[in-house]
C-alpha cells in the first residue's frame, strides 16, 4: 500500500493507505480527528471541509493522493496551541449558532476560508461563501450573524 | 469501556465505580453568613406519564462521592439542548451551582425508561419528572440530615450541596449526610417546590455547553465514537423494498478491494466487514453490482399519487362530530377547497450509524435511537434474546426531526456484530440509504367544506383527511426494524394501520358550532414514520388557508377574521404579538404578509407566524423574505433553548413548503441525494425573528414541533397577497402563463 506523508495542522503524519482513499476518511478513520464529518460523500453539503493552504474545500471526494504537501488546517487545528478559540469559534460559541452541531464544521470551515481571503465581507459575500454548506436544523441565520461578527472582531 | 450495569445498579455510590467515604460529624465553614433560602411552595397536581413506571429519586437522580449531582434522563439530545434545560430545572429546585449538576443521557438499565424522545413531550415528561425527583430529594436529604445532626428541619438550610446548621458554622455535605447510600423515597405529592419568582436558571437563557465542545470537535456524535480494533461494515440493500436476494457473486471481491474480513448473508440481508472504512464503501459497491434481486410490482400510478391514495384508503373513521354538519349545510351555501403535501423526507445532515459488539453473550449497541428502550425490545425480538442480555447507549447523532433511519443502523450493526463477535463493528449509512430508506412523512390530502353565517362567522365545518401512518417506530415487532424484514425468516410489521398523528390539529381550534372531522387511513407506496409535528403540519397549512379564504369570503381581515373566533386568551395573545411585530410592515409590489395560528394538538403550546414573501412576476419564484414568530409554550425552562427550536424550525418549514418533495417512478425513490432533493441554501433562507410569552404559571409544553404547521400556511396566504393564486398543493409552484 503506498504511503502518503501530509502536513495536517502543522505535523507530519504518515499513513499508509489506497491511492483513491478520499482524503476525509485519512482524517477520520486514520488519523482519528473528529472536526470534518461524513455528511453526503458526493460534495454536496459542506459537512467534510477543511482548509488546504487556507481555502475551505470538501473531502469526501478529493483522492489523497491528490494531496501532495498542501497544508491542510481542520476544525482541531483552529483553536492555537494555547487553547484560544479562533475568532470564528468565538462567534458561534457567543451566538450559540447550532442546534445539533452536525454542519458546525463545514460552516466554521467556510467562514474562515472566506474571512482569509476577505476579512470584512458583506451579508451576501457570507451567505455566497456558506452557500454549499446545508443546515437540516435551521441554524443559517445564527451562523450568519455568528460570521458578521467574526469579521468585525478582525477590525 | 463501558462496563455493563447491574440491576441492582442505582442503590449504592460505588456502583458507579466510586467508593463510599467515611462519615465525617460536623465540617465547619468559618464566618459564612447564612444564605437566604427561596420560598417553597406545595405542588399537589399530577405527576408525568415518564413517572409511571420510575417513581423514586434515585431513578432520577444520584448523589457522587464529591457531592455533584448526577441527574438521569431517558430521553436523548437531539440538538434541541434538552441536557442544559434539564440540568437547570435540577439546579434550581437543590439550589446548586449549575456546573455542579451533571447529566447523564438514555442508556438502557441505567436511565428510566421514557419511550421515545418525540412529540416535544420531553420537557414535559424528563424534566418534570426531574423537577419533582429534585425537589424530592431536597426535602428527603434535609430529614436525613435532621435526624443525623437531631436539629429540626426549620433550623436547616440546604444549598450548594451543603445542609448547613441555621446561623453556625456547621454543615454536613451530602455525602456526608447520605453514607454512601442513594436517595430511595417515592416521589409523592404534595411537593415542595420553590417559588418560581424566585428562580435562578429556569427560564433564563442559559448558554449550552455543548457548543463550546462542537466548535473545538470535541463534542462525540456516534460516528465519531471509536474503539480498539474497530471495524467497518456496510450493507448492501436490495433494490426494492421487496426484492429477495436471487444471487451473490463475491467471488472477486478481495481481489477487487483489500481489507475485506467478512461477507454477511442472512436471507436477503448482504452486509460486508471491513478493515478500513473507505475498503468497506469500496466493497458494498462492488457487491452491488455482483448481486441480484428479484423485481417486483412497480409502484402503481405513481404520477397520480392524490388519485391512487383517494381509491386504495379506507372508509373513513368521524374522529369528532359536534353539532350537525350534514343538517346545516343542506340549505346553505358550502365553500370547498382541497389541500396536498406530498411525501418529506427526514433528511439529516448526518446519515444513521451505530455501532454494536457481541461478546459471546451480551450484545452492547451504540446508537442515536430516538428510543433505546423500546429498540432493545425490537432487537430482542428479532434475535430471541433476552432484554437483560441487550444493552444499548444513546450516544447523539445529527439531528433527526423525528422517527428516521437511526434504529435501522443500529440493526444492522446488531446483526453483523453477532456475525462477528467479539470486535466492535461500525455501519454508516451512505447518504443514497438515507434518503431511499428514509421512513417518510407520508403524502396527505385535506378536504375541507365550510359555510358562513349571516354575520360572516363559520357556522359549520367539515376536515376529511387521508393519510398513512405517521407511527411506525419501534417495538417488540420485529418487524419494525428495517433489516428484520429481510432475514431469512422475515418478520412483516403488524400494526401500520394507525391513525393517530394523522389528523392531529385537523379540527380548528375556532369556535364553530357544527363541526365534523373524518380521516381515512391508506396504505402508501413509500415507508413511512413520524416527521416533526407529523399530521399538523399538512393540517395546519389546509386549515390556516382555508381560513384566509373564508375570511375573504366573509370580506373581512383574516386575522380579524380568527380573533372572532377565538375565545382563548392565550391564542389571542399570540396573534395580537405577531401582529405587532409586523405593524410598521410595508409591502412592495409583488410582495405580500400572510399569517397563521396554531395550538399545537389544540391542547399544548399556541403559535401564531407571519410571513413576509414576494413572487416574481416573471417566473413565479416565490421567495420568503422574514418569517416572524409568537410563540407560548407555557413555563420556559431556557429561553434561548426555545428562540433557537423556533428559528430552526420556522427556516425548516420554509424548506418543506417551498421546495421539498419526496420524488419515486415506478421502481424506486428518485430523491437520493441533496440535487434530487434540494433543501434551502444560505441564499435563499429568510430572516426570522422569534418572541416568546413566557407564562410561567402554566405547565410547560414542548417547543420543538410548534413553529412547524403554522409556517406553511402564513407562507401560502403571503403568496396569496403577493400575487392572487391560492396555494393548494405543496410544494408551492406559480405557474406563470
Ligand atoms: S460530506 Fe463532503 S460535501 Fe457532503
Ligand atoms: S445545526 Fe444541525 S445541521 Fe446545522
Amino acid at each position: 500500500m503506498p504511503n502518503y506523508n501530509l502536513n495536517i495542522n502543522n505535523i507530519q503524519k504518515s499513513v499508509d493507505t489506497d491511492t483513491d482513499t478520499p482524503l476525509l476518511y485519512v482524517l477520520r478513520d486514520y488519523l482519528e480527528l473528529n472536526g470534518p464529518k461524513f455528511g453526503c460523500g458526493l460534495a454536496q453539503c459542506g459537512s467534510c471541509m477543511v482548509l488546504i493552504n487556507g481555502r475551505a474545500t470538501t473531502t469526501c471526494m478529493l483522492p489523497v493522493s491528490s494531496i501532495g504537501q498542501s497544508k491542510i488546517t481542520t476544525l482541531e487545528g483552529l483553536t492555537g496551541t494555547t487553547g484560544k478559540l479562533h475568532a470564528v469559534q468565538e462567534a458561534f460559541v457567543k451566538e450559540q449558532a447550532a442546534q445539533c452541531g452536525y454542519c458546525l464544521n463545514g460552516m466554521v470551515m467556510a467562514a474562515v476560508g472566506l474571512l482569509n481571503k476577505n476579512p470584512s465581507p458583506n451579508e451576501l459575500e457570507i451567505k455566497k461563501a456558506l452557500e454549499l454548506n446545508l443546515c437540516r436544523c435551521g441554524a443559517h441565520s445564527r451562523i450568519v450573524r455568528a460570521v458578521k461578527i467574526a469579521a468585525n472582531s478582525f477590525k | 469501556m463501558t462496563n455493563f450495569p447491574s440491576e441492582s445498579r442505582r442503590r449504592f455510590f460505588k456502583d458507579l465505580g466510586y467508593v463510599s467515604i467515611g462519615f465525617t460529624l460536623f465540617s465547619s465553614c468559618l464566618g459564612e453568613e447564612d444564605q437566604i433560602m427561596a420560598e417553597r411552595v406545595p405542588y399537589n397536581d399530577t405527576l408525568p406519564g415518564s413517572m409511571r413506571r420510575e417513581n423514586h429519586v434515585n431513578a432520577w437522580l444520584q448523589v457522587l462521592e464529591d457531592g455533584n449531582i448526577r441527574v438521569l434522563s431517558g430521553k436523548v439530545e437531539l440538538g434541541q439542548g434538552i441536557r442544559i434545560a434539564i440540568r437547570q430545572v435540577a439546579a434550581e429546585e437543590l439550589d446548586m451551582d449549575l456546573d455542579k449538576v451533571e447529566i447523564h443521557l438514555a442508556e438502557t438499565g441505567v436511565t428510566p425508561n421514557e419511550g421515545y424522545t418525540g412529540a416535544s413531550a420531553s420537557i414535559q415528561n424528563s424534566a418534570m419528572s426531574v423537577r419533582y425527583a429534585a425537589a424530592t430529594a431536597r426535602m428527603e436529604l434535609l430529614e436525613l440530615a435532621s435526624k443525623k445532626l437531631d436539629i429540626k428541619v426549620d433550623e436547616l438550610l440546604l444549598y450548594n450541596g451543603r445542609v448547613k446548621v441555621r446561623g453556625s458554622n456547621k454543615y454536613l455535605t451530602f455525602p456526608e449526610i447520605l453514607e454512601g447510600v442513594q436517595l430511595e423515597r417515592e416521589i409523592t405529592t404534595p411537593i415542595q417546590l420553590k417559588k418560581k419568582t424566585e428562580y435562578r436558571y429556569v427560564g433564563k437563557a442559559i448558554p449550552r455547553p455543548d457548543i463550546e465542545k462542537m466548535v473545538q470537535a470535541e463534542a462525540t456524535y456516534i460516528q465519531d465514537l471509536r474503539f480498539p480494533d474497530m471495524v467497518h461494515a456496510r450493507v448492501v440493500r436490495p433494490t426494492g423494498y421487496e426484492s429477495k436476494l436471487v444471487q451473490i457473486n463475491a467471488s472477486g471481491l478481495k481481489a477487487e478491494v483489500s481489507g475485506v474480513l467478512k461477507i454477511v448473508v442472512l436471507g436477503s440481508f448482504v452486509g460486508v466487514i471491513a478493515q478500513r472504512e473507505y475498503q468497506a464503501i469500496k466493497a458494498e459497491k462492488h457487491l452491488k453490482k455482483h448481486t441480484q434481486w428479484t423485481t417486483v410490482a412497480p409502484f402503481p400510478e405513481t404520477e397520480n399519487l392524490f388519485t391512487r391514495i383517494k381509491k386504495i384508503a379506507n372508509k373513513p373513521e368521524t374522529i369528532r362530530n359536534e353539532g350537525d354538519f350534514e343538517t346545516e349545510t343542506i340549505h346553505t351555501q358550502i365553500i370547498k377547497s382541497t389541500y396536498t403535501k406530498p411525501y418529506l423526507m427526514h433528511g439529516s445532515m448526518g446519515p444513521a450509524c451505530a455501532i454494536a459488539m457481541f461478546n459471546g453473550e451480551v450484545l452492547q449497541v451504540w446508537s442515536h435511537s430516538q428510543g433505546i428502550y423500546p429498540l432493545r425490545d425490537a432487537l430482542a425480538s428479532m434475535l430471541e434474546m433476552d432484554l437483560d442480555k441487550i444493552h444499548i447507549i444513546s450516544v447523539p447523532g445529527a439531528g433527526c426531526y423525528g422517527h428516521s433511519t437511526a434504529d435501522d443502523a443500529a440493526t444492522d450493526a446488531a446483526l453483523l456484530a453477532i456475525e462477528y463477535p467479539k470486535r466492535h463493528v461500525r455501519v454508516q449509512w451512505s447518504r443514497h440509504d438515507e434518503q431511499s430508506w428514509d421512513p417518510y412523512g407520508p403524502a396527505m390530502i385535506i378536504d375541507l367544506a365550510a359555510s358562513l353565517d349571516r354575520n360572516g362567522r363559520i357556522n359549520s365545518w367539515k376536515s376529511e383527511v387521508w393519510t398513512d401512518s405517521h407511527s411506525t417506530r419501534p417495538n417488540s415487532d420485529a418487524g419494525t426494524i428495517l433489516a428484520a424484514r429481510y432475514l431469512e425468516k422475515p418478520f412483516q410489521m403488524k400494526s401500520r394501520g394507525f391513525l393517530a398523528g394523522g389528523h392531529r390539529n385537523a379540527d380548528p381550534y375556532y369556535r364553530i358550532p357544527h363541526l365534523m372531522l373524518k380521516a381515512h387511513y391508506y396504505d402508501g407506496p413509500l415507508r413511512v414514520s413520524s416527521l416533526r409535528s407529523l399530521g399538523s403540519f399538512a393540517n395546519i397549512f389546509a386549515v390556516e388557508s382555508f381560513m384566509d379564504e373564508l375570511a375573504e369570503k366573509a370580506g373581512k381581515d383574516p386575522l380579524e377574521f380568527r380573533l372572532e373566533h377565538l375565545d382563548d386568551d392565550r391564542g389571542i395573545a399570540v396573534i395580537k404579538k405577531v401582529m405587532e411585530l409586523t405593524a410598521s410592515l410595508k409591502s412592495k409590489d409583488g410582495e405580500g404578509i400572510g399569517f397563521a395560528f396554531m395550538r399545537y394538538k389544540n391542547t399544548d403550546a399556541y403559535a401564531a407566524v407571519a410571513a413576509h414573501v414576494s413572487v416574481d412576476k416573471e417566473n413565479g419564484k416565490v421567495r420568503v423574505l422574514k418569517l416572524w414568530a409568537a410563540v407560548d409554550v407555557g413555563e420556559v425552562i431556557n429561553l434561548d433553548g426555545i428562540i433557537n427550536q423556533t428559528e430552526g424550525g420556522m427556516i425548516q418549514a420554509a424548506s418543506w413548503t417551498l421546495k421539498e418533495q419526496v420524488t419515486f417512478n415506478p421502481h424506486e425513490v428518485t430523491s437520493t441525494d441533496w440535487i434530487t432533493y434540494p433543501i434551502l441554501r444560505h441564499s435563499e433562507i429568510p430572516e426570522v425573528e422569534v418572541a416568546i410569552i413566557d407564562r410561567p404559571n402554566e405547565p410547560v409544553s414542548g417547543a420543538g414541533e410548534v413553529p412547524m404547521p403554522p409556517t406553511s400556511a402564513a407562507i401560502a396566504n403571503a403568496v396569496y397577497r403577493a400575487c392572487g393564486t391560492r396555494v393548494y398543493d405543496l410544494p408551492i409552484r406559480i405557474h406563470k402563463k
